[in-house]
């Protein structure tokens, strides 16, 4: 049983996260997995699950999300081996400090070493990352400019859009993909939700036809891929 | 306020109708816009100028403003001066005034644009119908709408009474402040943007028909206008007996019908003309086009789509959709996930519009049956009524292509 736990989409889910969980639960169970998807809300106890799910949400929304996560079993959870997928402020959130509310520094729940402070422009519009050979495609809209320790490998090279700082986007390790590819960024990469979903069941998957692989090939060739 | 209208006004208002007129002859659109911005290049207090000596009701909130502004309009009955569906910022506002010197005035306004306009109209009435998330590639979150709706009502004159929503928390928030409130409880479903508290942001406690918060934000106590199986305003039933669909609709036209109680018209009158209205321009009409007869919705974010999948019958009749995503309709629709596309199980639905695939992608991981419509021409005409849903520019294209059945 494959577990898949949307954390508090009503905080964090601004802008279409939740769809992220149902696209990772649909393939799975399209290749015969059985799959329980949970929707985490604010009075729920963090569930056991393989795979978490983090989203986008306002400055008052992402305070009380890292508050709940951080008196919750999450980052103990996550240390023994539980795969995060975050977007946008669960980018920020998984993070030593983020801003909120002007410049007001927030400790985040420090499992990477990564800063976020208030960049001096929003970012909205398209973005494209380039990740080893493959291009991330989706649509960001943050004001954060975030850093990397000297140890955290970067998820891509930003191609078009800005991501953390214009050059590089999101970040890596062995079990948590970070971007600031918000919304459903699994529904328009289906290679990403496969990249995921193989690393979660530790098996090599086949292939899967969906609308989605139409849509990416859409997307890249808008993007001029 | 400035004192009356000197000749640079006159000159201002010269030219947005003059704007206006030639925009027109040379069908380059409806006129609205265009004179609007002349008139407010040449003097900028002219919304200001033109409102005084009107009795103003303004009309802002996600969805539902246009058939709230026009169920005010019918429903004051006689002439009444009102702007044009989309021209809801101050261009559209004052072009419409300077069309028609009708002192009763109702007008829709961005929801962005609220604290200017307020400012300038002194308006006698504001109407605050819900915020949800709309657009946020480009208008502000939620949450910072209802921070500056707040803040602009906290600091205005006082003179206007604010007709608002207490079903939806982040309309409260921005109302409670203002000098005069009369709360409606009316129907709200989507409140996926208030589970957390706006004041505090710990979770919200929603029960039966209420909300409250531990730090003691709570839906206000002494409503003046409730709606139930029934309306009532002020004390007063109201035979609520709409010729449009929807309980959305029956919320707008409660809030309605209370601000025109604010205003002094008969409610026993003002309840005839809204029940009569049937269409508030191409929502909800029956159009032809091709052969093809359908029912035109507007649905352009997630609590309007949820509002509009509520009317789609439980049968096994073929859907139309149309998703664009151009700068009228936000650029990002990421939103798609955030619809709950699920109900349309055992329907067929086309899915049509500039981001077809985007849509297509959603109904598929919904486990709905979808056909991807590169062309419009080739779908197979049916006898039956189609029901047709699209965002804005999708909706307008359908409009401009379709024909009245």
């Amino acid at each position: 049983m494959l577990k898949v736990a949307v954390l508090f989409p009503e905080l964090l889910g601004t802008y279409g996260d939740g769809g992220n969980g149902l696209v990772v639960a649909e393939r799975a169970r399209r290749r015969g997995y059985e799959v329980e998807l949970d929707h985490v809300g604010l009075g729920d106890e963090l569930p056991e699950a393989s795979l978490y799910l983090l989203g986008g949400g306002e400055d008052g929304p992402q305070r009380l999300a890292v508050d709940l996560l951080r008196a919750s079993s999450f980052t103990s959870r996550v240390s023994d081996g539980a795969h995060v997928v975050a977007v946008c402020a669960g980018l920020q959130i998984l993070g030593r400090s983020f801003c909120i509310e002007g410049n007001d520094e927030y400790a985040g729940l420090g499992l990477v070493d990564v800063v976020t402070r208030r960049g001096t422009v929003r970012s909205v519009g398209e973005l494209a990352v380039r990740v080893e050979e493959r291009l991330l495609v989706g649509f960001e809209n943050h004001g954060g400019r975030t850093s990397l320790g000297p140890d955290v490998a970067p998820f891509g090279q930003v191609a078009k859009g800005r991501g953390n700082d214009g050059a590089l986007d999101g970040y890596r390790t062995r079990t948590i993909w970070a971007t600031y590819a918000h919304g459903p960024v699994l529904a328009m990469n289906p290679w990403f939700a496969d990249e995921v979903l193989s690393s979660v069941l530790e098996v090599e998957l086949e292939p899967l036809a969906t609308a989605a692989d139409l849509l990416y090939e859409s997307r890249c060739a808008a993007l001029g891929y | 306020m400035s004192n009356g209208p000197g000749i640079r006004d006159y000159l201002a208002i010269f030219g947005v109708r003059l704007v206006n007129r030639l925009s027109r002859m040379t069908r380059r659109g409806s006129g609205t816009v265009a004179g609007g911005r002349v008139g407010l290049r040449l003097a900028p207090d002219l919304l200001a100028t033109m409102s005084q000596g009107r009795t103003t009701v303004l009309v802002s909130g996600t969805n539902g403003k246009t058939t709230t502004t026009s169920m005010i309009t019918v429903g004051w009955g006689g002439p009444v001066t009102f702007n044009a569906t989309g021209a809801n910022m101050p261009a559209g506002h004052v072009a419409a005034l300077a069309e028609s010197s009708e002192r009763r005035t109702v007008l829709e306004v961005d929801e962005a644009w609220l604290p200017t306009v307020l400012a300038a109209t002194g308006p006698r009435v504001v109407v605050l119908l819900n915020l949800s998330r709309d657009q946020l590639d480009r208008a502000s979150e939620v949450r910072q709408m209802a921070e500056r709706w707040r803040g602009a009502l906290a600091q205005s004159s006082g003179t206007e009474v604010v007709v608002a929503n207490a079903n939806d928390p982040l309309v409260v928030y921005a109302a409670e402040e203002a000098a005069q409130v009369v709360w409606c409880d009316v129907p709200t479903t989507w409140l996926a943007d208030a589970v957390s508290c706006p004041k505090c942001t710990t979770a919200l406690s929603h029960d039966a028909n209420s909300w409250h918060c531990r730090c003691g934000f709570a839906k206000p106590h002494v409503v003046t206008s409730t709606l139930g199986g029934e309306l009532v305003v002020g004390g007063h039933l109201v035979e609520l007996d709409l010729a449009m669909p929807g309980e959305f609709n029956r919320a707008n036209a409660a809030m309605a019908l209370t601000a025109l109680d604010v205003v002094g018209v008969d409610l026993a009158e003002a309840v005839q003309r809204v029940n009569a209205v049937s269409s508030v321009a191409g929502r909800f009409s029956l159009r032809q086009w091709s052969g093809h007869r359908f029912r035109l919705l507007l649905a352009k974010n997630p609590a309007g789509f949820a509002a509009m999948l509520g009317t789609v019958p439980r049968d096994e009749s073929d859907v139309w959709v149309a998703i664009n995503a151009r700068v009228a309709d936000g650029r990002d629709p990421s939103w798609l996930f955030d619809v709950p596309f699920e109900e349309l199980a055992g329907h067929r639905v086309f899915a049509m519009g500039d981001r077809r695939l985007d849509l297509a992608t959603r109904l598929d991981y919904a486990g709905v049956d979808y056909v991807i419509v590169d062309d419009e021409s080739t779908v197979p005409v049916s006898s039956d009524v189609t029901l047709l849903l699209a965002n804005y520019t999708a909706f307008s294209d359908w409009l401009a292509r379709s024909s009245p059945c």
